[in-house]
């Protein structure tokens, strides 16, 4: 940087205090990016330092198993973020996947995987239908899911009286087995995390996602594909949403249908705490599974302390959601001030 | 030429009167098919059973309508009503009216947070409002410990049980308030400058008006309103359940503000097209479970309905 400024004969304070700047800026960017991971690390140390029962590795593997359902919804949430959208009927999706999957597991471990996906994709392929080609704002068209989601859960477990049992003896082993000590479904949420990050960085589709999501109508002028970018993420979200609730039927035993109410906020939250801005056009799946997992920690945390209601542990989410949000809000605005 | 475009007026017309008085043309259908089908639609009981009914969602619209006039959305409405509605056992102690000024109180504090992060963090308004959706059902299950509260003082119940010249108070209270943001809305200087918020921001701040007080005026008042909301619907049902009350209303909301021709770009608000919105809301689901259509169905058919009228919306804005 000092190289290219001297040769082109800028003097030296200059130099020095646009090296400052770039510093300053840097570390609000790392800050910004890296925050949500800095602050799980903190969390971890102090959980390991206080809580004997928090260090235990069944502990681990605990936290570990149940993010992995929210993990999932996260991953499609910060897709959908990212391309300048938000994706409030995931919540919905999820229960109805847990109920299908409940259901379908009758006819086999594959058809309780089939389904849900099968029915919550098409659901985001409508979302995004309209989103694209109604060009209505995504989150009055996800609200409406949120929705006629939970109508049609509701309609297929006898206004939510009907719980339906898991059949299968192989799809149960799949949500309850374990592998050196961690449940199956947190390999597969880590393989399609893998899967999801070549998906964002690496392909064509991630790069118009961030190119949408940045600015539409310079992406409509490079080319990019809009409407197939912005249906494809929600079908994303709804594939996701409901792959995430065959997980917890499977680890339950059964389509709970009172579940759910919140889990769009809480992936949300996980999305926001990572980095990624609500803005759209930027962000990182390496900060949502930080976000995810200090949510998850937080949770394990609140239940270790023992002495704080539901009620309460509400209030603190929401406040963290909103102190995060602040924060991030500065950030942005400082280092969009700060090169000037 | 005159006659080639006399038929595209026509339409262009037709498209632009549809959303905004879409919402009337509906209702008289409804009420219609109600009298041809439903037994006792007309009968003064039913009729005064919807109209208790919609009061909660009427006042918590007007609210949403005035915020979406600002090109903003309030998420939190639902939760502010569980607060409000937590208060009121707490203090009902020091009589009825403290109790009530304590829940519009609760409802103003929410309000100034939603207003300070939407006006001077300049958060989007749907992320503050969810953090505080989150953050007051939580305050207000604190404020309740978890539990369902009865409540037995006649005097508060009477808000809920008792009618003026035949008519429950709380549809009173209900349209004195429409009556007021009606007012508000389009005869005061708060409104315009509100509306001119909603429609075009940058000019509304060069042309000298308060952008951030309008707009946190504007969450209080919303907020306030759903208190308001939450105190009348723990009258009616005689109660406080702070885990339930208040549960997806703000869907409910948002949709009598938009069916009622307000659009969600702001700049715009129908206060009568809202109440008939809620109006509608509330007959298509009575209509529904009245000819035994489950809960379920009627859910759906809402999230049809809510898309519908948008589009419509949305039609009117391009043209």
């Amino acid at each position: 940087m000092s190289q290219t400024a001297t040769a082109s004969g800028i003097s030296p304070e200059v130099t020095a205090s646009s090296d400052a700047s770039l510093r300053r800026e840097r570390i609000i960017e790392l800050v910004q990016r890296q925050g949500a991971l800095a602050v799980l690390a903190i969390v971890v140390v102090v959980g390991v330092v206080a809580f004997d029962s928090f260090r235990t590795g069944d502990n681990a593997a605990t936290i570990l198993i149940s993010a992995a359902p929210p993990a999932l919804i996260a991953l499609g949430m910060t897709f959908v973020i990212v391309s300048g959208g938000i994706d409030l009927s995931v919540g919905s999706l999820y229960v109805l996947g847990g109920v299908l999957a409940a259901w379908a597991s009758q006819y086999g471990t594959w058809a309780a995987f089939a389904l849900p996906l099968v029915v919550c994709g098409a659901f985001g392929l409508v979302q995004g239908l309209v989103i694209a080609y109604a060009r209505l704002a995504p989150f009055i068209v996800t609200l409406a899911g949120l929705l006629g989601a939970r109508g049609l859960m509701l309609a297929l477990s006898d206004e939510g009286g009907d719980t339906y049992l898991v059949k299968t003896d192989a799809f149960k082993h799949f949500g309850t087995g374990e592998l050196f000590g961690v449940g199956y479904p947190v390999y597969l949420v880590v393989a399609l995390f893998a899967a999801g990050m070549l998906l964002l960085y690496r392909s064509r589709f991630g790069q118009s996602v961030y190119a949408i999501g940045g600015s539409e109508d310079a992406a409509r002028l490079m080319g990019v594909r809009i409407h197939g970018t912005q249906i494809r993420v929600y079908v994303l979200s709804g594939l996701l949403a409901g792959l995430a609730g065959s997980i917890n039927a499977a680890r339950l035993g059964s389509g709970v249908t009172v579940l759910g109410t919140g889990m769009e906020l809480d992936a949300i939250a996980a999305v926001v705490i990572g980095g990624t801005l609500l803005t759209g056009g930027a962000g990182t799946i390496g900060g949502t599974i930080a976000g995810v997992l200090l949510l998850q920690v937080i949770q394990n945390l609140i239940n270790q302390i023992g002495t704080v209601t539901s009620a309460w542990q509400t209030v603190i989410s929401g406040a963290f959601i909103a102190l995060v949000v602040v924060a991030q809000t500065y950030l942005a605005r400082l280092r969009r001030v700060a090169p000037g | 030429m005159t006659s080639l475009t006399l038929g595209g007026v026509d339409s262009a017309k037709l498209r632009r009167l549809l959303p905004a008085y879409g919402v009337y043309v509906a209702i008289a259908v409804l009420v219609v098919f109600n009298i041809f089908f439903t037994d006792n639609f007309l009968e003064w009981r039913n009729l005064r059973i919807q109209l208790v009914q919609v009061t909660p969602v009427v006042i918590v619209a007007l609210g949403m309508a005035l915020v979406i006039g600002t090109e903003g959305i309030d998420m939190s409405v639902g939760s502010v009503m569980a607060l409000g509605a937590a208060l009121i056992p707490l203090y009902l102690g020091y009589g009825v009216v403290p109790a009530i000024i304590l829940a519009l109180v609760g409802g103003l504090a929410i309000g100034l947070i939603n207003g300070g992060l939407v006006a001077f963090v300049g958060l989007q308004p749907i992320v503050a409002t969810l953090a505080l959706l989150v953050a007051g059902r939580g305050i207000a299950l604190v404020l309740s410990s978890g539990r369902y509260k009865d409540i037995r003082d006649k005097n508060f119940l009477a808000i809920g049980t008792d009618d003026l010249f035949g008519v429950p108070y709380t549809v009173w209270i209900a349209g004195v308030l429409a009556v007021i943001v009606g007012f508000v809305v389009r005869r005061t200087v708060f409104g315009r400058r509100l509306l001119a918020v909603g429609d075009n921001r940058p000019a509304a701040v060069l042309a000298g008006v308060p952008v951030k007080r309008v707009l946190v005026t504007v969450y209080v008042i919303a907020a306030i309103l759903a208190a308001i909301a939450g105190v009348v619907q723990v009258s009616r049902i005689g109660s406080a359940d702070a885990s339930r009350i208040g549960l997806l209303i703000e869907l409910s909301a948002i949709t009598a503000v938009v069916v009622g021709g307000t659009p969600l770009t702001g700049g715009k608000i129908r206060v009568l097209g809202t109440v008939a919105g809620a109006f509608l809301m509330q007959l298509l689901t009575a209509t529904m479970i009245a000819n035994n259509l489950k809960d379920s169905t009627a859910q759906m058919v809402q999230a049809v309905i809510i898309l519908v009228a948008v589009y419509a919306a949305r039609e009117r804005r391009t043209r």
